[in-house]
Protein backbone atom coordinates (compact mmCIF):
# COMPACT_ATOMS: atom_id res chain seq x y z
CA UNK A 1 0.00 0.00 0.00
CA UNK A 2 1.39 3.65 -0.87
CA UNK A 3 2.82 4.77 2.23
CA UNK A 4 1.92 9.30 1.48
CA UNK A 5 3.11 12.05 3.80
CA UNK A 6 1.35 14.68 4.38
CA UNK A 7 1.84 18.19 5.26
CA UNK A 8 -1.19 20.31 7.55
CA UNK A 9 -1.21 23.44 7.81
CA UNK A 10 0.72 24.31 10.52
CA UNK A 11 3.67 22.58 8.63
CA UNK A 12 3.04 19.49 10.31
CA UNK A 13 4.23 15.89 8.39
CA UNK A 14 3.08 12.64 8.93
CA UNK A 15 2.56 9.66 6.55
CA UNK A 16 0.13 7.39 6.48
CA UNK A 17 -0.69 3.96 4.61
CA UNK A 18 -3.60 4.62 2.33
CA UNK A 19 -5.37 1.88 0.54
CA UNK A 20 -5.31 1.35 -2.82
CA UNK A 21 -8.48 2.04 -5.05
CA UNK A 22 -9.63 4.47 -3.16
CA UNK A 23 -9.04 8.24 -3.58
CA UNK A 24 -6.84 10.79 -2.36
CA UNK A 25 -9.59 12.69 -0.88
CA UNK A 26 -10.64 9.81 0.89
CA UNK A 27 -7.64 8.69 1.98
CA UNK A 28 -7.42 12.05 4.06
CA UNK A 29 -10.12 11.81 5.31
CA UNK A 30 -10.30 8.45 6.44
CA UNK A 31 -7.16 9.47 8.39
CA UNK A 32 -8.15 12.40 10.03
CA UNK A 33 -7.05 15.32 8.03
CA UNK A 34 -10.02 17.39 8.58
CA UNK A 35 -8.36 20.48 7.13
CA UNK A 36 -9.93 19.28 3.72
CA UNK A 37 -13.20 19.82 3.73
CA UNK A 38 -14.58 18.19 0.30
CA UNK A 39 -17.44 19.95 0.07
CA UNK A 40 -18.82 17.92 -2.83
CA UNK A 41 -18.14 14.43 -1.57
CA UNK A 42 -15.50 14.04 -4.11
CA UNK A 43 -17.29 14.09 -7.48
CA UNK A 44 -15.22 16.84 -9.29
CA UNK A 45 -17.76 19.90 -8.87
CA UNK A 46 -16.45 22.60 -6.10
CA UNK A 47 -12.74 22.72 -5.54
CA UNK A 48 -13.05 22.35 -1.77
CA UNK A 49 -10.07 19.41 -1.96
CA UNK A 50 -7.84 21.06 -3.40
CA UNK A 51 -4.05 19.92 -2.19
CA UNK A 52 -0.20 20.27 -3.65
CA UNK A 53 1.19 16.76 -4.52
CA UNK A 54 5.16 16.11 -5.24
CA UNK A 55 5.98 14.74 -7.59
CA UNK A 56 3.31 16.98 -9.59
CA UNK A 57 1.15 15.33 -11.87
CA UNK A 58 -1.24 17.40 -14.46
CA UNK A 59 -4.72 17.52 -13.53
CA UNK A 60 -7.45 16.16 -15.79
CA UNK A 61 -9.80 19.11 -18.00
CA UNK A 62 -12.61 19.84 -15.35
CA UNK A 63 -10.07 19.34 -12.69
CA UNK A 64 -7.89 22.21 -13.87
CA UNK A 65 -11.03 24.36 -14.47
CA UNK A 66 -11.90 23.84 -11.31
CA UNK A 67 -8.57 24.81 -9.83
CA UNK A 68 -8.42 28.31 -11.86
CA UNK A 69 -10.89 29.50 -9.04
CA UNK A 70 -9.03 28.32 -6.36
CA UNK A 71 -7.41 31.35 -4.37
CA UNK A 72 -4.05 29.64 -3.74
CA UNK A 73 -3.50 27.37 -7.00
CA UNK A 74 0.23 26.45 -7.27
CA UNK A 75 1.90 24.21 -10.47
CA UNK A 76 1.50 21.20 -8.45
CA UNK A 77 -2.31 21.70 -7.24
CA UNK A 78 -4.52 18.64 -7.98
CA UNK A 79 -8.23 18.14 -6.84
CA UNK A 80 -7.37 15.02 -4.23
CA UNK A 81 -10.90 13.72 -5.39
CA UNK A 82 -9.66 12.90 -8.73
CA UNK A 83 -6.58 10.76 -7.98
CA UNK A 84 -7.11 7.07 -7.42
CA UNK A 85 -4.17 5.88 -5.46
CA UNK A 86 -2.67 2.89 -6.57
CA UNK A 87 0.96 1.28 -5.67
CA UNK A 88 3.11 4.24 -7.83
CA UNK A 89 1.84 6.47 -5.53
CA UNK A 90 4.37 5.06 -2.77
CA UNK A 91 5.90 8.22 -1.37
CA UNK A 92 4.01 11.04 -2.80
CA UNK A 93 3.84 14.25 -0.73
CA UNK A 94 0.89 15.92 -0.17
CA UNK A 95 0.73 19.29 1.27
CA UNK A 96 -2.91 21.41 2.70
CA UNK A 97 -3.46 24.77 1.16
CA UNK A 98 -3.61 27.62 3.00
CA UNK A 99 -7.30 28.30 3.78
CA UNK A 100 -9.20 30.90 1.57
CA UNK B 1 -27.20 14.31 30.55
CA UNK B 2 -25.31 17.82 29.72
CA UNK B 3 -23.02 19.28 26.67
CA UNK B 4 -21.65 22.52 26.44
CA UNK B 5 -23.15 22.60 22.93
CA UNK B 6 -25.61 20.21 21.84
CA UNK B 7 -25.96 19.80 17.98
CA UNK B 8 -29.24 18.61 16.82
CA UNK B 9 -28.80 17.05 14.02
CA UNK B 10 -26.53 14.71 12.28
CA UNK B 11 -26.69 16.02 8.54
CA UNK B 12 -23.71 17.69 6.81
CA UNK B 13 -24.82 21.18 8.69
CA UNK B 14 -24.55 19.37 12.18
CA UNK B 15 -21.37 16.87 11.66
CA UNK B 16 -19.68 20.34 10.07
CA UNK B 17 -20.09 22.14 13.36
CA UNK B 18 -18.63 19.90 15.60
CA UNK B 19 -15.64 19.05 13.32
CA UNK B 20 -14.86 22.77 13.17
CA UNK B 21 -15.61 23.75 16.50
CA UNK B 22 -12.43 21.16 17.26
CA UNK B 23 -10.65 22.39 14.66
CA UNK B 24 -10.88 25.61 16.25
CA UNK B 25 -9.65 24.06 19.42
CA UNK B 26 -13.04 23.89 21.33
CA UNK B 27 -12.54 21.71 24.03
CA UNK B 28 -15.58 21.79 25.67
CA UNK B 29 -18.29 18.91 25.54
CA UNK B 30 -20.17 18.20 22.44
CA UNK B 31 -22.73 16.25 21.00
CA UNK B 32 -24.59 15.44 18.24
CA UNK B 33 -28.22 14.30 18.50
CA UNK B 34 -29.84 12.68 15.47
CA UNK B 35 -32.83 10.47 14.93
CA UNK B 36 -30.82 8.45 12.33
CA UNK B 37 -29.17 5.13 13.41
CA UNK B 38 -25.87 5.89 11.39
CA UNK B 39 -23.01 7.75 11.67
CA UNK B 40 -23.30 10.69 9.86
CA UNK B 41 -23.39 10.46 6.07
CA UNK B 42 -23.15 12.45 2.48
CA UNK B 43 -26.87 12.87 1.38
CA UNK B 44 -26.38 13.71 -2.26
CA UNK B 45 -25.20 10.39 -3.08
CA UNK B 46 -28.74 9.12 -2.15
CA UNK B 47 -30.17 10.19 -5.22
CA UNK B 48 -27.20 9.32 -7.54
CA UNK B 49 -23.81 6.90 -6.77
CA UNK B 50 -25.63 5.33 -3.77
CA UNK B 51 -29.04 4.51 -5.27
CA UNK B 52 -26.73 2.78 -8.02
CA UNK B 53 -24.76 0.78 -6.19
CA UNK B 54 -21.47 2.86 -7.32
CA UNK B 55 -20.79 3.58 -4.00
CA UNK B 56 -20.70 1.97 -0.46
CA UNK B 57 -21.83 3.05 2.35
CA UNK B 58 -18.47 3.35 3.78
CA UNK B 59 -17.42 5.62 1.23
CA UNK B 60 -19.82 7.95 2.05
CA UNK B 61 -19.26 8.67 5.52
CA UNK B 62 -18.56 12.09 6.19
CA UNK B 63 -15.88 10.94 8.84
CA UNK B 64 -14.37 7.40 9.38
CA UNK B 65 -16.25 5.82 12.66
CA UNK B 66 -13.03 6.54 14.92
CA UNK B 67 -13.04 10.39 13.49
CA UNK B 68 -15.51 11.18 16.23
CA UNK B 69 -13.99 8.82 19.22
CA UNK B 70 -10.32 10.77 18.88
CA UNK B 71 -12.41 14.44 18.52
CA UNK B 72 -14.24 13.38 22.05
CA UNK B 73 -17.84 13.94 20.26
CA UNK B 74 -20.85 12.16 21.30
CA UNK B 75 -22.80 10.77 18.80
CA UNK B 76 -26.34 10.43 20.30
CA UNK B 77 -28.19 8.29 17.86
CA UNK B 78 -31.68 7.17 17.02
CA UNK B 79 -33.47 9.67 18.89
CA UNK B 80 -35.49 12.71 18.11
CA UNK B 81 -35.54 16.12 19.98
CA UNK B 82 -39.22 16.69 20.52
CA UNK B 83 -39.30 19.42 22.81
CA UNK B 84 -36.81 22.28 23.45
CA UNK B 85 -37.09 24.75 27.34
CA UNK B 86 -34.88 27.84 26.44
CA UNK B 87 -35.14 28.80 29.76
CA UNK B 88 -33.87 25.19 31.12
CA UNK B 89 -31.73 24.77 28.50
CA UNK B 90 -32.56 21.45 27.29
CA UNK B 91 -33.90 19.48 25.00
CA UNK B 92 -36.96 16.32 25.67
CA UNK B 93 -35.97 13.40 23.22
CA UNK B 94 -38.83 11.02 21.93
CA UNK B 95 -37.89 8.61 24.52
CA UNK B 96 -38.41 10.68 27.34
CA UNK B 97 -34.66 11.75 28.37
CA UNK B 98 -33.77 15.40 29.29
CA UNK B 99 -30.31 16.16 27.64
CA UNK B 100 -28.91 20.16 28.85
CA UNK B 101 -26.59 22.07 27.22
CA UNK B 102 -25.14 25.22 27.55
CA UNK B 103 -25.02 26.62 23.54
CA UNK B 104 -27.67 24.69 21.01
CA UNK B 105 -26.99 24.75 17.42
CA UNK B 106 -30.21 23.39 15.51
CA UNK B 107 -29.83 21.79 12.38
CA UNK B 108 -32.11 19.23 11.87
CA UNK B 109 -32.92 20.16 7.78
CA UNK B 110 -36.16 18.58 7.25
CA UNK B 111 -38.32 15.70 6.22
CA UNK B 112 -39.02 15.07 2.89
CA UNK B 113 -42.84 16.21 1.76
CA UNK B 114 -45.27 13.58 1.25
CA UNK B 115 -47.96 13.16 -1.23
CA UNK B 116 -51.18 13.36 0.97
CA UNK B 117 -53.80 11.50 -1.12
CA UNK B 118 -55.64 8.45 -1.65
CA UNK B 119 -53.29 5.17 -1.10
CA UNK B 120 -50.66 7.34 0.01
CA UNK B 121 -49.49 4.98 2.81
CA UNK B 122 -48.62 1.85 0.06
CA UNK B 123 -45.72 0.10 0.08
CA UNK B 124 -43.22 0.90 -2.39
CA UNK B 125 -44.10 4.31 -2.43
CA UNK B 126 -40.92 5.73 -1.47
CA UNK B 127 -39.57 9.33 -0.34
CA UNK B 128 -35.29 9.88 -0.97
CA UNK B 129 -34.11 11.80 1.78
CA UNK B 130 -32.32 8.90 4.18
CA UNK B 131 -30.36 6.16 3.93
CA UNK B 132 -32.76 4.39 5.18
CA UNK B 133 -35.30 5.45 2.27
CA UNK B 134 -32.15 4.30 -0.53
CA UNK B 135 -31.76 1.17 0.85
CA UNK B 136 -35.72 0.21 0.61
CA UNK B 137 -35.34 1.55 -2.86
CA UNK B 138 -32.39 -0.49 -4.13
CA UNK B 139 -34.13 -3.59 -2.12
CA UNK B 140 -37.14 -3.31 -4.31
CA UNK B 141 -35.23 -2.53 -7.67
CA UNK B 142 -35.29 -6.09 -8.85
CA UNK B 143 -38.94 -6.52 -8.64
CA UNK B 144 -39.76 -2.96 -10.62
CA UNK B 145 -40.53 -3.13 -14.30
CA UNK B 146 -42.26 0.25 -14.51
CA UNK B 147 -41.49 3.23 -11.87
CA UNK B 148 -43.43 6.17 -11.57
CA UNK B 149 -41.51 9.26 -10.15
CA UNK B 150 -43.43 12.61 -9.18
CA UNK B 151 -41.69 15.94 -9.06
CA UNK B 152 -39.37 17.42 -11.39
CA UNK B 153 -36.74 18.71 -8.94
CA UNK B 154 -32.99 17.97 -9.07
CA UNK B 155 -34.31 14.30 -6.32
CA UNK B 156 -36.81 13.53 -8.77
CA UNK B 157 -34.58 13.95 -11.76
CA UNK B 158 -31.53 12.45 -10.11
CA UNK B 159 -33.51 9.30 -9.44
CA UNK B 160 -35.31 9.29 -13.04
CA UNK B 161 -31.82 9.02 -14.13
CA UNK B 162 -30.64 6.54 -11.87
CA UNK B 163 -33.64 4.25 -12.51
CA UNK B 164 -32.73 4.52 -16.17
CA UNK B 165 -29.56 3.42 -15.95
CA UNK B 166 -30.66 0.48 -13.83
CA UNK B 167 -33.00 -0.85 -16.74
CA UNK B 168 -36.53 0.41 -15.86
CA UNK B 169 -39.10 2.15 -17.50
CA UNK B 170 -39.69 5.21 -15.83
CA UNK B 171 -42.43 8.10 -16.39
CA UNK B 172 -42.24 11.25 -14.96
CA UNK B 173 -44.75 13.17 -13.93
CA UNK B 174 -44.63 16.98 -12.88
CA UNK B 175 -47.57 19.41 -11.91
CA UNK B 176 -46.11 22.37 -13.63
CA UNK B 177 -45.52 22.70 -17.38
CA UNK B 178 -41.72 22.36 -16.97
CA UNK B 179 -39.10 20.38 -14.84
CA UNK B 180 -37.29 22.68 -12.14
CA UNK B 181 -39.56 25.59 -12.57
CA UNK B 182 -38.79 26.46 -8.76
CA UNK B 183 -34.85 26.81 -9.25
CA UNK B 184 -34.11 27.48 -12.72
CA UNK B 185 -34.78 29.79 -15.96
CA UNK B 186 -36.75 27.85 -18.41
CA UNK B 187 -33.86 26.98 -21.40
CA UNK B 188 -32.36 24.84 -18.39
CA UNK B 189 -36.01 23.42 -18.03
CA UNK B 190 -36.08 22.41 -21.35
CA UNK B 191 -32.90 21.33 -21.78
CA UNK B 192 -33.12 18.56 -19.06
CA UNK B 193 -36.63 17.88 -20.41
CA UNK B 194 -35.19 17.01 -23.97
CA UNK B 195 -31.89 15.12 -21.96
CA UNK B 196 -34.60 13.26 -20.45
CA UNK B 197 -36.69 11.92 -22.76
CA UNK B 198 -33.93 11.45 -24.83
CA UNK B 199 -32.81 8.65 -22.38
CA UNK B 200 -36.21 7.12 -22.78
CA UNK B 201 -37.80 8.75 -19.75
CA UNK B 202 -41.70 8.95 -20.49
CA UNK B 203 -42.34 12.66 -19.13
CA UNK B 204 -45.51 14.19 -18.68
CA UNK B 205 -45.67 17.97 -17.65
CA UNK B 206 -48.79 19.27 -16.09
CA UNK B 207 -49.24 16.05 -14.54
CA UNK B 208 -51.61 16.01 -11.41
CA UNK B 209 -51.82 13.03 -9.17
CA UNK B 210 -54.91 12.13 -8.48
CA UNK B 211 -54.25 9.22 -6.21
CA UNK B 212 -52.22 5.61 -5.54
CA UNK B 213 -53.85 2.48 -6.18
CA UNK B 214 -52.49 -0.99 -4.98
CA UNK B 215 -53.05 -4.54 -3.65
CA UNK B 216 -53.97 -4.09 -0.47
CA UNK B 217 -50.31 -3.73 0.40
CA UNK B 218 -47.88 -2.26 -2.34
CA UNK B 219 -48.62 0.13 -4.87
CA UNK B 220 -49.47 -1.11 -8.43
CA UNK B 221 -50.24 1.94 -10.18
CA UNK B 222 -50.86 6.02 -10.50
CA UNK B 223 -54.08 7.57 -11.10
CA UNK B 224 -54.16 11.31 -12.60
CA UNK B 225 -56.74 13.51 -11.83
CA UNK B 226 -57.65 13.42 -15.74
CA UNK B 227 -58.37 9.81 -14.91
CA UNK B 228 -55.34 8.17 -16.36
CA UNK B 229 -53.92 4.73 -14.39
CA UNK B 230 -50.24 4.36 -14.85
CA UNK B 231 -48.91 1.20 -13.79
CA UNK B 232 -45.57 1.60 -11.49
CA UNK B 233 -44.54 -1.06 -8.94
CA UNK B 234 -42.30 1.71 -7.82
CA UNK B 235 -42.98 5.48 -6.97
CA UNK B 236 -40.27 8.02 -5.79
CA UNK B 237 -41.95 11.38 -4.94
CA UNK B 238 -39.71 14.03 -4.98
CA UNK B 239 -42.10 16.95 -4.07
CA UNK B 240 -39.39 19.08 -1.51
CA UNK B 241 -38.64 19.27 1.88
CA UNK B 242 -40.54 20.52 4.74
CA UNK B 243 -38.22 21.63 7.69
CA UNK B 244 -37.93 20.15 10.85
CA UNK B 245 -38.44 22.97 13.25
CA UNK B 246 -41.91 22.23 15.17
CA UNK B 247 -39.83 21.69 18.83
CA UNK B 248 -38.27 25.32 17.63
CA UNK B 249 -41.18 27.45 17.07
CA UNK B 250 -43.03 25.50 19.77
CA UNK B 251 -40.51 27.14 22.52
CA UNK B 252 -41.28 30.61 20.96
CA UNK B 253 -38.49 30.88 18.21
CA UNK B 254 -39.21 33.08 15.54
CA UNK B 255 -40.03 31.90 11.91
CA UNK B 256 -42.67 29.47 9.58
CA UNK B 257 -40.84 27.94 6.90
CA UNK B 258 -38.04 27.57 8.69
CA UNK B 259 -36.63 29.48 12.04
CA UNK B 260 -36.10 32.81 11.47
CA UNK B 261 -31.70 33.78 11.76
CA UNK B 262 -29.85 36.45 11.67
CA UNK B 263 -26.28 36.61 10.08
CA UNK B 264 -24.48 34.95 12.76
CA UNK B 265 -27.12 31.99 13.19
CA UNK B 266 -28.78 33.16 15.84
CA UNK B 267 -32.41 32.38 16.72
CA UNK B 268 -34.46 34.46 18.77
CA UNK B 269 -34.43 32.38 21.49
CA UNK B 270 -30.95 33.10 24.02
CA UNK B 271 -28.35 30.45 23.23
CA UNK B 272 -30.24 28.44 20.38
CA UNK B 273 -28.49 29.00 16.66
CA UNK B 274 -30.12 27.23 13.54
CA UNK B 275 -28.09 26.13 10.48
CA UNK B 276 -28.79 24.61 7.05
CA UNK B 277 -31.70 23.72 5.10
CA UNK B 278 -34.06 24.72 8.58
CA UNK B 279 -32.38 27.99 9.02
CA UNK B 280 -34.41 30.95 7.37
CA UNK B 281 -31.41 33.14 6.93
CA UNK B 282 -31.00 36.85 5.44
CA UNK B 283 -28.66 36.13 2.21
CA UNK B 284 -26.30 38.47 0.52
CA UNK B 285 -27.02 37.09 -2.72
CA UNK B 286 -31.22 37.17 -2.32
CA UNK B 287 -30.35 40.95 -1.31
CA UNK B 288 -30.69 40.24 2.47
CA UNK B 289 -33.97 38.85 2.38
CA UNK B 290 -34.00 36.11 4.69
CA UNK B 291 -34.24 32.48 2.46
CA UNK B 292 -34.04 28.82 3.29
CA UNK B 293 -31.52 27.10 0.84
CA UNK B 294 -31.38 23.46 0.70
CA UNK B 295 -27.84 22.62 -0.01
CA UNK B 296 -24.87 20.87 1.26
CA UNK B 297 -23.17 24.19 0.51
CA UNK B 298 -25.50 26.39 2.73
CA UNK B 299 -25.06 23.79 5.35
CA UNK B 300 -21.68 23.40 5.58
CA UNK B 301 -20.90 27.51 5.15
CA UNK B 302 -23.61 28.24 8.18
CA UNK B 303 -21.75 25.56 10.40
CA UNK B 304 -18.70 27.11 10.05
CA UNK B 305 -19.77 30.67 10.70
CA UNK B 306 -21.70 29.29 13.92
CA UNK B 307 -18.77 27.56 15.23
CA UNK B 308 -16.72 30.53 14.56
CA UNK B 309 -19.07 33.07 16.25
CA UNK B 310 -18.68 30.16 19.58
CA UNK B 311 -15.50 30.45 19.41
CA UNK B 312 -15.00 33.82 19.42
CA UNK B 313 -14.33 34.71 15.86
CA UNK B 314 -18.05 35.76 14.69
CA UNK B 315 -18.37 36.84 10.87
CA UNK B 316 -21.57 37.43 9.38
CA UNK B 317 -22.38 34.62 6.67
CA UNK B 318 -21.67 35.46 3.23
CA UNK B 319 -20.66 32.84 1.56
CA UNK B 320 -21.97 32.38 -2.89
CA UNK B 321 -24.78 29.69 -2.97
CA UNK B 322 -23.48 26.89 -5.04
CA UNK B 323 -25.18 23.68 -5.85
CA UNK B 324 -24.22 20.62 -8.35
CA UNK B 325 -26.13 17.75 -10.29
CA UNK B 326 -25.19 14.94 -11.90
CA UNK B 327 -27.62 12.94 -14.59
CA UNK B 328 -26.46 10.65 -16.85
CA UNK B 329 -23.32 12.45 -18.24
CA UNK B 330 -24.37 15.85 -17.66
CA UNK B 331 -22.65 17.84 -15.05
CA UNK B 332 -24.74 20.56 -13.53
CA UNK B 333 -22.96 23.25 -11.62
CA UNK B 334 -25.10 26.67 -10.35
CA UNK B 335 -23.49 29.37 -8.73
CA UNK B 336 -25.72 31.65 -6.97
CA UNK B 337 -29.03 32.54 -6.77
CA UNK B 338 -31.05 33.00 -9.73
CA UNK B 339 -34.48 33.22 -8.29
CA UNK B 340 -36.24 36.73 -9.40
CA UNK B 341 -33.99 37.16 -12.55
CA UNK B 342 -35.16 39.81 -14.97
CA UNK B 343 -33.03 38.44 -18.07
CA UNK B 344 -30.96 35.15 -18.92
CA UNK B 345 -28.38 35.22 -21.48
CA UNK B 346 -27.34 32.09 -23.18
CA UNK B 347 -23.87 31.41 -23.24
CA UNK B 348 -23.11 28.07 -25.54
CA UNK B 349 -24.95 25.94 -27.40
CA UNK B 350 -27.29 23.47 -25.73
CA UNK B 351 -27.34 20.93 -28.48
CA UNK B 352 -23.35 20.50 -28.12
CA UNK B 353 -24.48 19.50 -24.60
CA UNK B 354 -21.90 22.17 -23.03
CA UNK B 355 -23.12 25.51 -22.11
CA UNK B 356 -24.07 28.67 -19.87
CA UNK B 357 -26.97 30.12 -18.36
CA UNK B 358 -26.36 34.03 -16.67
CA UNK B 359 -28.49 35.30 -15.25
CA UNK B 360 -28.93 39.22 -14.46
CA UNK B 361 -31.37 40.68 -12.28
CA UNK B 362 -31.72 45.15 -12.33
CA UNK B 363 -28.53 44.58 -14.61
CA UNK B 364 -26.03 42.53 -12.87
CA UNK B 365 -25.00 39.17 -13.13
CA UNK B 366 -26.81 37.04 -9.96
CA UNK B 367 -26.60 33.37 -10.86
CA UNK B 368 -25.23 31.06 -13.68
CA UNK B 369 -26.16 27.66 -14.35
CA UNK B 370 -23.21 25.67 -16.24
CA UNK B 371 -23.60 22.39 -17.91
CA UNK B 372 -21.08 20.44 -19.25
CA UNK B 373 -18.96 23.98 -18.40
CA UNK B 374 -16.93 23.82 -15.27
CA UNK B 375 -14.36 27.01 -17.00
CA UNK B 376 -17.84 29.24 -16.65
CA UNK B 377 -18.71 28.28 -13.69
CA UNK B 378 -15.57 28.79 -11.78
CA UNK B 379 -14.97 32.18 -13.57
CA UNK B 380 -18.92 33.00 -13.63
CA UNK B 381 -18.25 33.10 -9.72
CA UNK B 382 -16.24 36.23 -9.55
CA UNK B 383 -19.03 37.88 -11.67
CA UNK B 384 -21.40 36.94 -9.19
CA UNK B 385 -19.36 37.88 -6.17
CA UNK B 386 -19.25 41.40 -7.72
CA UNK B 387 -22.55 41.83 -9.24
CA UNK B 388 -20.78 42.65 -12.53
CA UNK B 389 -22.82 44.58 -14.63
CA UNK B 390 -22.56 45.46 -17.89
CA UNK B 391 -23.67 44.71 -22.10
CA UNK B 392 -25.03 41.02 -21.78
CA UNK B 393 -24.36 40.59 -24.99
CA UNK B 394 -20.67 40.43 -23.80
CA UNK B 395 -21.84 37.64 -21.50
CA UNK B 396 -23.11 35.64 -24.78
CA UNK B 397 -19.96 35.83 -26.75
CA UNK B 398 -17.90 32.53 -25.97
CA UNK B 399 -14.63 33.85 -27.59
CA UNK B 400 -14.22 35.84 -24.52
CA UNK B 401 -13.60 34.31 -21.88
CA UNK B 402 -15.75 35.22 -18.58
CA UNK B 403 -12.87 36.16 -16.11
CA UNK B 404 -11.91 39.03 -19.01
CA UNK B 405 -15.78 40.26 -18.43
CA UNK B 406 -14.92 40.80 -14.45
CA UNK B 407 -11.76 43.20 -15.53
CA UNK B 408 -14.18 44.85 -18.07
CA UNK B 409 -16.79 46.12 -15.36
CA UNK B 410 -18.42 49.42 -16.44
CA UNK B 411 -18.42 51.14 -12.61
Amino acid sequence: MPIITVVTRDGTGRAVDMEVGATLMEGLRDHGFDEVLAMCGGCCSCATCHVYVEPASPPLEDEDDLLAGAAHRRDNSRLSCQIILSADHDGLRVAIPPED
Amino acid sequence: MHYDILIVGSGHGGAQAAITLRQRGYTGSIAIIGDEPDLPYERPPLSKDYLSGAKPFERILIRPPAFWETRDITLLRGRRVVVVDPVAHAVTTGDGAVVGYGQLIWAAGGHARRLDCAGGGLAGIHTVRTRADADAMRAELPAVEQAVVIGGGYVGLEAAAVLRAAGKRVVLLEQQDRVLARVAGETLSRFYEGEHRAQGVDMRLGARVDGFIGDGRSVTGVRLADGELIPAQMVVVGIGLVPAVAPLLAAGAMGGDGVMVDAHGRTSLPDIHAIGDCALHPNAYAGGRHIRLESVQNATDMAVTVAKALTGAAEPYRAVPWFWSNQYDLRLQTVGLSAGHDAAVLRGDPAARSFAIVYFRAGRVVALDCVNATRDYTQGRALVEAGWHGDPALVADTTVPLKDLAARSSH
